[in-house]
């Protein structure tokens, strides 16, 4: 996992559950075949709702796949949501979908929990969380930059910077990539 | 210790855990389905090798259940593989889809298998998987990664959880049932009310009710963010446990001295029908605050509504009336569906009466509950106002991205199925 990502920023509100960051009826594609997996990334975040989509204007989706575009399906690198980012079910396709995309990097005010191990363990994304609402100080496609080890984001359009929560105990298993990568460095599992 | 954090230190290997503790606990049951059963094999076959078995095959349960009744071709292919990987690994507890096996909801499916055993812990790769706690059990829901480690290892690490206690005293009218309790609870403490903590329900008025409509209260955990929902085992509990499996299972209680994070005491006589209004589970109103909303759709099914309870409910409203709206009944499980023409009320079976009353009769599974491919029974397609015995509501949920969702129990569902409004139970209950 990277140490700073740095890149536009992409801003939504409360709430924003697991059917709107990757919608059930896309659940089937395969995570493994290069060219379904693809398609997590094109669905990323299209169901939410439009007003809600790249705040405070909105209207602004997250990934495009037209056929004519290239490279990641996302030119979004750092999601900056309310709380409870990722509340609903348990599907990992979630963290997934937005990974794919091509965004590594969530900063919430809070997260729902299974998004938040999900994110983690799969070594999809980091989820930081904010100890103060910054979906009001920063607007989609700021140039922002995070810095993981530091916990601190940096909004470079506007010149703030603003200090994060630390990662604590998980921090190891994000350091160490995924939860199977920690297993074997603790000799959980046989490397 | 509370009964949370005392199934964790035995699963640990411990005397004792504290909550914001960080350990490693041991599994006794997994649970995975068709939507991440597929992509969990793919993991623990990347990490543990192509030839890799299971850690222990009789603690593994695949219940296909997400889209069965679908044309499409992913979900097929899906089903597929589950059935190769039980094929190989030799997996005894696979119910898979089209076979005289097939259970239908895994939660529903869990209880009525026999997996669901005091004392234990059962993980699955669904949100809803906090269903099992009504069992006095230590059950959550996992991502793919989790579920594969733990097809590897059978373990899981485990924030340790606070517990919110949750008592309900008095008795429940006739009017009522666990989902406007739950349905309450949820809009007081709001949908991130739970985040990282264990939910128990205590009190008379949940001892008063059976395993189905207690299921009911502990499916709906996550959605105030719960990691956890959970009823220590009584002997109602321990009866349907044994009517279902000879495995050894263990009664635990909170201590008298646990810590609690928090109590909220309900009074349930005093309570009132409630819905979630769109879009959120969160979003209480009582019934009477939205009654003569206009509908365009009725469904009663689930994990949460979808149980014997909530059909026998819906048709003691429906009986000799008939629907003014579409109005879709989709049994939880294939044991639930065969009791539709068992259960009878006056002599005429609960399928006889939702047939004559106009309902549409869909096949066991999760069906439109969370939307799915757009051939699924019951799924939205445009701006429906929809009123559900489900238990999510969030913008899509049920397919459209338009349509809107209300939450409801399966008393308040039919009455408002009977006037094509929403309508309160109270008014068409004798």
């Amino acid at each position: 996992m990277d140490k700073t990502v740095r890149g536009p920023a992409y801003v939504v509100g409360d709430s924003v559950d697991t059917d709107q960051i990757i919608p059930a009826e896309h659940l089937v594609y395969s995570m493994t075949e290069p060219d379904e997996r693809r398609l997590y990334g094109c669905y990323a975040m299209s169901a939410v709702p439009p007003a809600g989509q790249g705040l405070p204007t909105g209207n602004t989706p997250f990934a495009d796949c037209d056929a004519d575009r290239e490279g990641l399906p996302s030119r979004f690198k750092v999601i900056v949501a309310g709380g409870n980012f990722g509340c609903g079910s348990s599907r990992e396709h979630a963290p997934f979908a937005i990974s794919e995309a091509g965004c590594r990097v969530v900063v919430a005010e809070s997260f729902a929990r299974i998004f938040f191990r999900n994110a983690v363990d799969g070594g999809f994304l980091v989820p930081i969380e904010s100890p103060q609402r910054l979906i009001d100080r920063i607007r989609t496609g700021d140039d922002v930059e995070v810095d993981v080890d530091s916990a601190t984001l940096t909004n470079h359009t506007t010149e703030e910077t603003f200090l994060l929560k630390p990662l604590g105990e998980v921090a190891e298993i994000v350091r160490a990539g995924s939860v199977f990568e920690y297993a074997r460095q603790k000799g959980l599992i046989p490397s | 210790m509370t009964l949370t954090e005392k199934i964790i230190a035995r699963h640990a290997g411990r005397d004792r855990v504290a909550p914001g503790e960080h350990v490693w606990i041991d599994i006794d049951v997994l649970m995975t389905h068709d939507v991440c059963g597929p992509p969990t094999i793919d993991i623990f076959k990347r990490e543990f090798g192509e030839a890799a078995r299971v850690w222990d095959k009789e603690k593994l349960v695949i219940m296909p259940d997400h889209y069965i009744f679908t044309a499409n071709k992913h979900a097929h292919r899906n089903l597929e593989v589950l059935r190769a990987f039980a094929s190989d690994q030799k997996l005894p507890h696979f119910y898979d889809a089209f076979s005289d096996r097939y259970k239908g909801v895994c939660h529903v499916g869990l209880a009525e298998e026999g997996f669901n055993r005091p004392g234990s812990t059962l993980i699955g790769t669904d949100s809803h998987t906090c269903t099992s706690g009504a069992f006095g059990l230590f059950s959550t829901g996992v991502g793919n990664t989790d579920a594969a480690l733990i097809m590897g290892t059978g373990k899981l690490w485990v924030r340790v959880p606070e517990t919110m206690r949750f008592v309900f005293e008095g008795t429940l009218p006739p009017y009522l049932m666990a989902k406007d309790l739950i349905l309450s609870v949820i809009g007081d403490i709001g949908v991130d009310g739970a985040t990282y903590r264990a939910m128990e329900f205590d009190g008379h008025a949940v001892y008063d009710l059976g395993m189905p409509e207690r299921m009911t209260l502990t499916n709906m955990a996550i959605e105030a963010g719960g990691k956890n929902g959970i009823i220590a085992a009584d002997d109602v509990t321990v009866a349907y446990v044994k009517e279902r499996t000879d495995a050894a299972f263990e009664v635990l209680h909170s201590a008298p001295d646990a810590r609690f994070h928090s109590e909220y005491r309900y009074d349930v006589s005093e309570m009132e029908p409630v819905v979630a209004k769109p879009h959120s589970p969160d979003n209480r109103a009582t019934v009477s605050e939205v009654a003569g909303t206009r509908l365009d759709r009725c469904y009663i099914g689930s994990c949460t509504g979808g149980k014997l309870e909530d059909f026998v409910a819906a048709a003691s409203i429906l009986r000799g009336n008939e629907v003014r709206v579409d109005t879709y009944v989709v049994p939880a499980s294939t044991e639930v569906d065969r009791a539709l023409d068992t259960q009878q009320i006056d002599g005429v079976t609960l399928r006889e009466i939702f047939e004559r009353s106009g309902c549409k009769i869909g096949q066991s599974s999760c069906a439109a509950c969370l939307g799915g491919p757009p051939d699924t029974f019951g799924r939205t397609h445009g701006t429906e106002v929809v009123i559900s015995t489900t238990n999510r509501n969030f913008p899509g949920r049920m397919g459209s991205k338009s349509s809107s969702v209300f939450l409801a129990s399966a008393l308040t569902v039919a009455a408002s199925a009977l006037h094509g409004v929403i309508s309160d139970p109270r008014e068409v209950l004798v």
